[in-house]
């Protein structure tokens, strides 16, 4: 079958993720260039899902990277795959940051994350948007209306889940029941495994 | 929080969308649960997959950015115990003795808050590396000193221990193999048994097992080092009889 890869790239000359992260961790610069190529689409993509400025999210994206390169020696292949890795660490890294912004004014925050509840539709459109992307989007469908809503708030938006209880108007424990069996819907569905 | 209600979080940790609290209790969960780590691998996972879904070109001028800034950053040095459940455990201990460490050197910095907690442990993790790499240069002085001494004891549980010193560097170095983890939630403190006065050292790493210590400040007048088992915070003087005591070699 002929279809475009995550990345946009042709995985025939595409090195293995997994092998530049080795030799990253051994301090091959050139290694860790094509492991960019290869994450840091993904990495922007994430961390501008949460944070939704651009030139924000351009430069957490290259602290993520930066951070990819000091802590390469620390990846263990056996805890899941590199790009995994990085991509936890993309939004970890997002998060952070949005939830200092929050401390600032976390009250003024809650209300206005109400406000702007709906806006992730947008985070839908993007990820509806890709061709490539179809696996994702049919997973995302089997899940329930809640079940969604609650992975994308959570995820794309970076939010708590008492964050996603208040957006949503629902039961703390209802959020935190929907957020896993959400989850696990998408890991059957997607075929993931650890 | 009962223990049914915390295997429920593993959607929530798995996308990062718990607070700081309940992050630590869930991680103390994880540490016990194998099937809950488990969860946590293929939720990550499947997070990733979400991530990859929204991929957008970056700006073109930032690689150039980021690799030439990598070639001004210090890679860490890798983790070399493997990643089980005993280490996840003695990870968070780890970090929580960096942490008291840290308040225990009497770091000015009001380090409060959850949000300075999150930043704190990246920029932990990057003073971590610069100070092994002052420890581990301290450490091959000290054992290459000419006049370096040494003294081997046993240690409960088929553990050893391994006192050097030189007089000249005033300096003394504990190497230990194979001691067990202390209990959850405690660390080991090193320290100078200054004629039955104990003087803090610094603690011990409770990521190893088996590890060599620069013992923190001057050997001065110390005849021994002690070794206790102390509240994952830092101790003033100890407050448990010494788990081992090495009177220094002559």
């Amino acid at each position: 079958m002929k279809e475009a890869v995550h990345i946009g790239r042709n995985p025939a000359s595409q090195p293995d993720p997994q092998e530049l992260l080795g030799a990253v961790a051994l301090g091959d610069q050139e290694a860790f260039a094509g492991l960019y190529d290869i994450v840091a689409g993904p990495v922007l993509g994430v961390v501008r899902a949460v944070l939704r400025d651009r030139a924000q999210s351009e430069e957490v994206t290259q602290e993520v990277l930066v951070e990819v390169w000091r802590s390469a020696p620390r990846y263990r292949p056996e805890r899941g795959s590199a790009v995994n890795w990085v991509l936890t660490m993309a939004h970890q890294r997002a998060v952070d940051r949005v939830r200092s912004v929050q401390a600032a004014a976390a009250r003024e925050h809650r209300a206005a994350l109400l406000d702007h509840a709906p806006e992730y539709d947008e985070v839908i459109e993007q990820v509806e948007a890709r061709l490539e992307r179809e696996q994702v989007r049919r997973c995302l469908r089997t899940l329930t209306e809640l079940q969604r809503q609650a992975v994308e708030l959570a995820y794309y938006r970076g939010l708590t889940y008492r964050q996603v209880a208040e957006a949503l108007a629902v039961p703390l424990g209802t959020v935190k029941t929907r957020l896993r069996d959400g989850l696990i819907r998408l890991r059957d569905c997607l075929g993931v495994s650890a | 929080m009962i223990t049914s209600d915390l295997h429920t979080l593993s959607g929530a940790y798995a996308l990062h969308a718990l607070e700081d609290d309940e992050r630590a209790a869930f991680e103390r969960h994880l540490a016990d649960c194998e099937a809950c780590a488990r969860e946590v691998g293929e939720f990550t996972a499947t997070a990733a997959r979400l991530g990859l879904a929204v991929s957008v070109r970056p700006a073109p001028g930032g690689r150039d950015q980021v690799l030439r800034r990598i070639a001004e950053v210090r890679q860490a040095t890798p983790d070399r115990a493997p990643w089980d459940r005993s280490e996840r455990r003695a990870r968070r201990a780890w970090w929580a003795s960096r942490w008291m460490l840290a308040a225990c050197l009497a770091a000015t910095a009001a380090l409060g808050g959850t949000t300075v907690w999150q930043y704190q442990r990246a920029e932990d993790a990057r003073a971590e590396a610069g100070r092994s790499q002052r420890a581990s240069a301290e450490l091959s002085a000290v054992l290459a000193a000419p006049d370096a001494r040494s003294r081997t004891v046993r240690l409960a549980d088929g553990a050893e221990g391994t006192v050097v010193v030189s007089a000249s560097r005033d300096r003394a170095v504990f190497l230990a193999a194979g001691m067990a983890e202390p209990p959850g939630g405690k660390v080991y403190q090193l320290w100078f048994d200054e004629h039955g006065v104990m003087r803090d050292a610094g603690l011990m790493d409770p990521r190893r097992t088996s590890q060599a210590v620069v013992l923190r400040g001057a050997v001065d007048g110390a005849s021994a080092m002690g070794i206790t088992v102390e509240p994952a915070g830092c101790s003033k003087e100890p407050t448990s009889q010494p788990v081992a005591l090495l009177p220094f070699p002559t």
